[in-house]
């Protein structure tokens, strides 16, 4: 297997695939001023989104950290954040510092949008030209971090697209790579897999934890068998009758090989390489924007009916054995696996062949969904606000 | 031509991996694990993705996927028919 890439090195040692020039709003009042700079300054990148106000606890840590894990993402060259006021800006700002990226940060109260973005937009040209000179570098395969997450599955998701991911990961994991999976209420029915899978106690106890925990908000809050909403109608559609049945088609993501190293919460970094489970929902882009929060700079997704999801900041790689859905919604797919269905190719190859996809995509490629305009960015609650 | 997959030698449905499955028709089954190939025929048309039975089951009786519990039986399903939310639910939540 190749193992070398091209990716940016950034201050921090970690490395991106991206060279994206953000401009970050702090709550949802900042989004406008956010995207006026983005459109003054051509290249940079605006990530609005609808939350950060009256927040409190767990729910607005979980804010900062999504916030603060996206501008530290390796693919971010630097960083221009917006907020109303200068408080939870400085915050924001404060949380990536540590990064050694060029970062700062313009509040709205006192100065008004006007300025705001006359003065941003000045900030947001100067680090964007900066960044435009920051040249790929030759990168070693194990420090490219890979999240994975499926979506608008079905069965061909858990015979055909899941399996390749996990074919993939377990190649990954054993030369030392960073992984993730998660999507904790779509392990249920396959949950003693996961368990069994577990690096040692400590992790599974730490995993089942998580797992009842989120059972619990589920029992909690259900007014049904969850039909419709899990699995989903398009899963249903596609096929899939149950969540057990789901579930044990999703797990087929971490493969064969690669052990549970370890329990993330939600937009959590790893601290070590291996397979990491974060505790997340299983809504895609909610997911997928947790992964990058955490640090990862590729994304396996595959998917069956055609989920058409995309991230500012993290590459999504499609992969699809859904012989339908490829030929339909063909503009979405970047791996068409559907040969394995009929013995064309094995999963071996199916593997290699997401990989070699990697690989172009770390190498600059764009992703069906980069070239299609998807940027989900897409927060996690976790309750209501003050 | 594969007309449907089974990821375990023991599982009680299989997925049509192909589009106009008709009832009547004979198909070709590919266990995944074991490369190996069964015949079987349907008794109704089923959409691509969607199980068709490979045994007959009674209400209560547990559905086997990928080896595994998927489920159990809220209809009777005769061997040949299509296997999904008409006749099976969810045995959690």
């Amino acid at each position: 297997m190749q193992t070398r890439f091209s990716g940016y090195r950034r201050e921090n040692d970690r490395v991106g695939v991206r060279n994206h020039v953000v401009i970050l709003p702090v709550d949802d009042l900042s989004n406008a001023a956010a995207e006026a700079v983005a459109h003054n300054v051509k290249g940079t990148l605006a990530i609005p989104h609808p939350y950060g106000r009256l927040q409190f606890g767990a729910d607005l840590d979980l804010h900062f950290r999504t916030l603060i894990g996206a501008g530290c993402n390796p693919n971010v060259a630097a960083v221009v954040v917006i907020g109303i006021e200068e408080g939870w800006t400085r915050r924001v700002v404060d949380g990536i510092a540590p990064t050694g990226k060029p970062v700062t940060g313009f509040g709205i109260e006192l100065h008004g949008d006007h300025d705001t973005i006359m003065r941003a937009s000045k900030a947001a040209r100067e680090y964007l030209q900066w960044a435009s000179e920051k040249q790929r570098v030759d990168c070693d395969l194990n420090e490219l971090w890979v999240s994975c997450k499926c979506g608008e599955s079905d069965t061909t998701s858990g015979c055909g697209s899941n399996p390749t991911v996990g074919n993939a990961f377990d190649k990954l994991y054993a030369i030392g790579s960073t992984l993730v999976f998660g999507e904790t209420t779509e392990l249920t029915g396959g949950e003693q897999i996961v368990a069994a899978r577990c690096r040692d106690d400590k992790v599974r106890t730490e995993f089942m934890r998580v797992f009842d925990r989120y059972q619990e908000v589920i029992n909690r809050h259900k007014t049904s068998d969850l039909s419709d909403s899990q699995p989903t109608k398009g899963n249903i559609a596609g096929g899939l009758t149950t969540i057990e049945e789901k579930a044990l088609g999703n797990i087929q993501k971490i493969g064969r090989k690669c052990i549970v190293d370890g329990v993330l919460d939600k937009a959590e970094m790893p601290t070590h390489a291996g397979l990491w489970f974060m505790d997340s929902s299983s809504a895609a882009a909610e997911m997928v924007t947790l992964c990058a929060a955490a640090g990862f700079v590729v994304h396996f997704f595959p998917t069956g009916q055609g989920n058409v999801i995309g991230n500012p900041i993290l590459p999504v790689i499609k992969v699809c054995a859904n012989p339908r859905t490829v030929r339909t919604m063909s503009e979405h797919i970047d791996v068409d696996t559907s040969g394995l269905l009929q013995r064309e190719i094995t999963m071996d190859q199916a593997g290699d062949k997401l990989l070699d996809m990697m690989f172009r995509t770390a190498n600059g490629r764009l992703t069906a969904a980069e070239a299609l305009g998807h940027r989900e960015f897409v927060l996690t609650r976790l309750y209501e606000s003050a | 031509m594969i007309h449907c997959v089974l990821h375990d030698p023991e599982d009680s449905v299989a997925v049509v991996v192909v589009e106009g499955v008709k009832s009547g028709q004979s198909l070709t089954g590919l266990i995944l694990d074991e490369d190996r190939t069964i015949t079987l025929s349907c008794t109704q048309d089923i959409p691509l993705g969607h199980k068709v039975a490979l045994v007959d089951m009674a209400i209560g009786d547990t559905v086997i996927k990928y080896g595994v519990d998927i489920g159990k039986v809220v209809a009777p399903i005769k061997a040949g028919q299509h296997a999904h939310v008409h006749n099976i639910k969810t045995k959690r939540w």
